[in-house]
């Protein structure tokens, strides 16, 4: 039997225990064990950012981090914070400017833009790009996706 | 008048054209954004079983030995298989078409047998109760080899030294030459020659999902029902079914969302067979996901293509003829089953397609070598094409001191030359490059931006402009593949039922995978049944359910999807007015219908909701007339037919800052001029030529595969592949201009590959531009800062 820990940690507002394997990565843990599979895969292996999910309330790549590292922590997905309407204008604003096409980047591309709207300042576009260039979308070239977080950051700052 | 009733491109009328034209949000974007779409990897069966590949490490090898003992003790393992074994379950094929004449490929198995021909060639499968263990089974699995010759260059390959497959003959899968004649004595003749030689790196989609397929049989029914991450579901079921010896009625493919495709998703890959396969030998639900450092090694690549070409021009500017020589590699098998001599020939096809000369010579030879295949990826060819003839038409303008855009308005197609002959054999209906070119010129603000330039560069700035114009190759007709025998279909269907609620539904063979075909046909749908938009509900990617069709590929969902979309949109209409007329004991041509409710077509006036028209159809048929059968569910389909493709036309321009001391290239900003018809959402259109732009960027800038000499991919992550980011990708500037195909009565012809046919040629261009002063120039793809410096003889 591989090397497995006990976990309990909070996700999207609910207290969960489960038995992993020590080598099981965040997002294979929430997708696999807990069926929250709004989090993508799209490398494993940390450039892509497919996988961003928040930790403690900061975005982590959950291909990079390790499920047993989660333990005792409040994690967040794109499930959660749709329902808790934490990214509603985001979410509104993608979709008035079809800032996603095939939206599997979508869900990390919120969570990355979900920390720069927390940062309540006015931002330019280059530091837009600079800031989502961890997430790779390979459908919609980018303008849009920059537009609507444009729309959002700076309508709020 | 009805909704959206006369072709919607008839001159001289009014026609209300709905919400078509309208940059509708798409309906089902929404599940996506919230994470709660369906992936095939967020699915879940009951005793699913999950398989890992054992893939060759070397490009060319005779296995000598496999042994699955190991593999076969580890945890959680249900089985090992060979080549063999999935063979008795899985016939293998072979990837040629009869209108590409001589082309020849191997026998291809699901896993190979005997011999490895490329690093990456699943060589077992390893089936678990989870992905992780079948991967550590994987890992045990003990192999001999004798490695043999490998081929990796292609003008080796062709040279024939070692031949890959011996029975063949030859290492050439396919060879075309194509001659108007008079050519040599046009460049005898010519004021002006130029010649250049154009490489085109292997790149490859880079699809953020990986290919993915879960395969569920039923040994009960003998039935297989298959969730794939697919663009071509009926197409696929013709596969399984043929090659997996299963009735084509007990085959369902499922396409739900799918992550991305450009034509990566449309091909038979032998892992994803081999799967099907496995489901049937285990009786139960097999998955297989292709995780990213797989995707590299076994996805289709593309392109890898060295073209020369020689242009002639008069001193007046005028082109007088082309002369081409294109040799392309495709890794050691044809792709089935559209074959991987397309891309090849569609250079033949397209090259100097803008433009108006008659004189046109080209050779094409398609080789075999030791690596990962290639395919069809979006734009297939086009990038090629267009990048050569707009390279060396630049060269020309050059050489004769002429503007190139000037050098283009001389040599443009004239918008009033329709129905126009090109020389290889295309025949266009209606382009309008000169309109393109000069609502580029005046949306770019060309002079001020040649002003701007030359200022720079007295500052040692250095800014290049570059301009490629194009043709492509959209809304295929049979001419594509079915007349090479290949069972995939031109035509597509759409069905349209009004439920009793006064919804409509519609089910339609054309697929989605974010490019917004869904949004699309419920437009149409709405716009010709003349409900609104959230009264419509679209259903796709599901053989079970919608009419038969092709799905998605070379840019045909809107052209030919929307048009069966928008004609049963009008049978239901006229259905439902029977309907009405029965009710009201009215003429059916005193009615209409108007944002959900039947109305009388002189005063408008409402006269029956449709949910009320709904309700008595089907819950109360007993109050019309007793010889009165309502039907509200109506299927049409359309097939291209005049025309083997509907050409659309555009413009790009690309304006770069090049860092003469470090190579690299500031993309500052991108134009993007696309005629593709009538357009059914703008803001759709406008992403799908952006998205298409920046993967053409890809291809230009950064991506390539690289293989050592020896065979093996040296950079198949996705830390060492580079695709483009955010940060350094420009703003694109997009604009329309709307020549319908009168092929059809919607007029749309396709938009999905128009931004990466164009954008590597107008990149190029600019960075020639951009390197002008210092006689240096680029020509092979991708311009890495290496290139570039080596270009400048500082490296
Ligand atoms: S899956 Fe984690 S960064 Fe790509
Ligand atoms: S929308 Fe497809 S990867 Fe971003």
């Amino acid at each position: 039997m591989e090397h497995a820990n006990d976990i309990t940690l909070t996700v999207n507002g609910t207290r969960v225990s489960r038995r992993v394997p020590a080598r099981q990565h965040l997002v294979d843990f929430l997708r696999d064990e807990l069926g929250l599979t709004g989090s993508h895969i799209g490398c494993e292996h940390g450039v892509c950012g497919a996988c961003t999910v928040r930790v403690n309330g900061e975005i982590v790549r959950g291909c990079l981090m390790l499920a047993v590292q989660a333990d005792g922590c409040t994690v967040d997905t794109i499930e959660g914070l749709s329902d808790a309407k934490e990214l509603e204008a985001l979410q509104k604003a993608f979709h008035e400017r079809n800032a996603l096409q095939c939206g599997f980047c979508t869900p990390g591309m919120l969570m990355a833009a979900l920390d720069l709207t927390k940062k309540n300042t006015k931002v330019t576009r280059e530091e837009i790009r600079a800031h989502i260039s961890g997430n790779y979308c390979r459908c919609t070239g980018y303008q849009a996706i920059v537009d609507a977080i444009e729309e959002v950051v700076n309508g709020q700052g | 008048m009805g909704k959206a009733e006369l072709p919607l491109h008839a001159p001289g009328t009014q026609v209300d054209r709905g919400y078509i034209g309208e940059s509708v949000p798409r309906p089902n974007a929404q599940r996506l954004l919230q994470g709660r779409g369906a992936f095939i990897d967020d699915l879940r069966l009951p005793r699913l079983a999950h398989v890992a590949f054992f893939r060759s490490p070397h490009a060319h090898a005779r296995i000598k030995k496999l042994d699955f003992e190991k593999a076969r003790r580890a945890d959680g393992v249900i089985g090992v298989f060979d080549g063999r074994a999935v063979a008795e379950y899985c016939k293998p094929w072979v990837a040629v078409l009869g209108h590409l004449k001589g082309i020849k490929s191997p026998p291809q198995h699901a896993i190979a047998i005997e011999r490895a021909c490329w690093q990456g060639e699943a060589l077992a499968a390893v089936v678990a109760e989870s992905r992780s263990q079948a991967e550590d089974a994987v890992a045990l699995i003990e192999a001999e080899w004798e490695e043999l010759p490998v081929v990796v260059d292609m003008e080796e390959s062709l040279q024939n030294k070692t031949t890959i497959h011996p029975e063949l003959g030859d290492n050439i899968c396919f060879n075309r030459e194509l001659d108007t004649g008079g050519v040599e004595e046009a460049f005898a003749k010519a004021d002006v020659v130029v010649e250049d030689t154009f490489h085109f790196g292997r790149h490859t989609g880079v699809c953020l999902e990986g290919r993915a397929i879960l395969a569920d049989y039923n040994a009960a029914e003998h039935s297989l029902t298959v969730y794939q991450a697919t663009q071509a579901p009926h197409m696929m079921q013709d596969i399984f079914s043929r090659h997996l010896g299963i009735p084509e009625a007990n085959v369902r493919v499922i396409a739900k969302d799918v992550g991305g495709s450009f034509g990566i998703k449309v091909h038979v890959y032998p892992d994803e067979m081999a799967t099907a396969a496995l489901s049937i030998m285990l009786r139960r639900p097999v998955k297989f996901v292709a995780d990213r450092l797989e995707s590299f090694l076994s996805d289709i690549h593309a392109r890898e293509h060295r073209v020369k070409v020689r242009l002639a021009v008069s001193k007046t500017g005028e082109i007088v003829a082309f002369d081409l020589d294109d040799l392309t590699a495709i890794g050691p098998y044809s792709v089935y089953p559209r074959t991987s001599g397309i891309e090849g020939n569609q250079v033949v096809n397209l090259t100097g397609g803008p433009y108006r000369h008659q004189k046109y010579r080209a050779k094409m030879n398609v080789v075999f070598t030791n690596k990962n295949l290639t395919c069809q990826y979006r734009a297939v060819g086009h990038p090629i094409a267009v990048a050569l003839t707009e390279g060396i038409v630049d060269l020309a303008a050059q050489k004769l001191g002429m503007d190139p855009a000037q050098f283009r308005k001389i040599n443009l197609i004239a918008d009033d030359a329709y129905p126009y002959t090109f020389p290889s054999g295309l025949k266009f209906e209606q382009l309008s490059h000169h309109k393109a070119l000069d609502l580029l010129l005046k949306t770019m603000e060309y002079s001020k931006l040649r002003d701007e330039q030359s200022r720079l560069r007295q500052q040692g700035i250095y800014r290049g402009i570059g301009i490629a114009a194009m043709i492509e190759v959209t809304n295929p007709s049979p001419a594509f593949y079915g007349v090479g025998g290949a069972r995939i279909s031109a035509q597509d269907g759409a069905t349209l039922r009004l439920e009793p609620t006064g919804m409509v539904t519609v089910m339609c063979s054309v697929t989605e995978q974010g490019q917004g075909t869904e949004a699309a046909f419920a437009q149409i749908a709405a716009s010709a049944v003349g409900i609104s938009i959230d009264k419509v509900k679209v259903i796709t990617g599901d053989t079970g359910v919608t009419p038969y069709g092709g799905g998605t590929w070379a840019s045909r969902g809107a052209g030919i999807g929307g048009e069966a979309v928008l004609l049963a949109g009008r049978a239901l209409r006229s259905n439902m007015l029977d309907v009405a007329a029965a009710m009201l004991k009215m003429d059916k041509t005193e009615l209409d219908v108007e944002k959900n409710y039947v109305v009388n077509l002189l005063t408008r006036e409402k006269k029956i909701d449709l949910a009320e028209l709904g309700r008595v159809a089907y819950f109360r048929p007993d109050t019309l007339p007793l010889d009165f059968q309502s039907e509200l569910t109506v299927t049409r389909h359309y097939t291209p037919r005049q025309y083997a493709f509907a050409f659309t036309n555009g413009i790009q321009a690309s304006l770069v800052e090049v860092d003469v001391e470090t190579g690299f290239v500031q993309l500052l900003k991108h134009w993007c001029v696309e005629d593709s018809g009538t357009v059914i959402n703008p803001m759709l259109v406008d992403e799908q030529l952006r998205g298409g732009v920046v993967q053409g960027i890809g291809a230009a800038l950064f991506e390539e595969c690289v293989y050592g000499p020896d065979g093996q991919l040296l950079n198949g992550n996705l830390a060492d592949y580079l695709v483009p980011m955010a940060g350094e990708m420009p703003d694109i500037v997009c604009a329309h201009i709307e020549t319908p195909t009168r092929q059809s009565q919607l007029g749309a012809k396709g938009v999905g590959e128009a931004g990466t046919a164009g954008a590597p040629g107008a990149v190029m261009n600019a960075i020639n531009d951009a390197l002008l002063p210092f006689n240096a120039r680029v020509t092979a793809m991708p311009f890495t800062p290496e290139r570039i410096l080596k270009a400048l003889k500082k490296v």
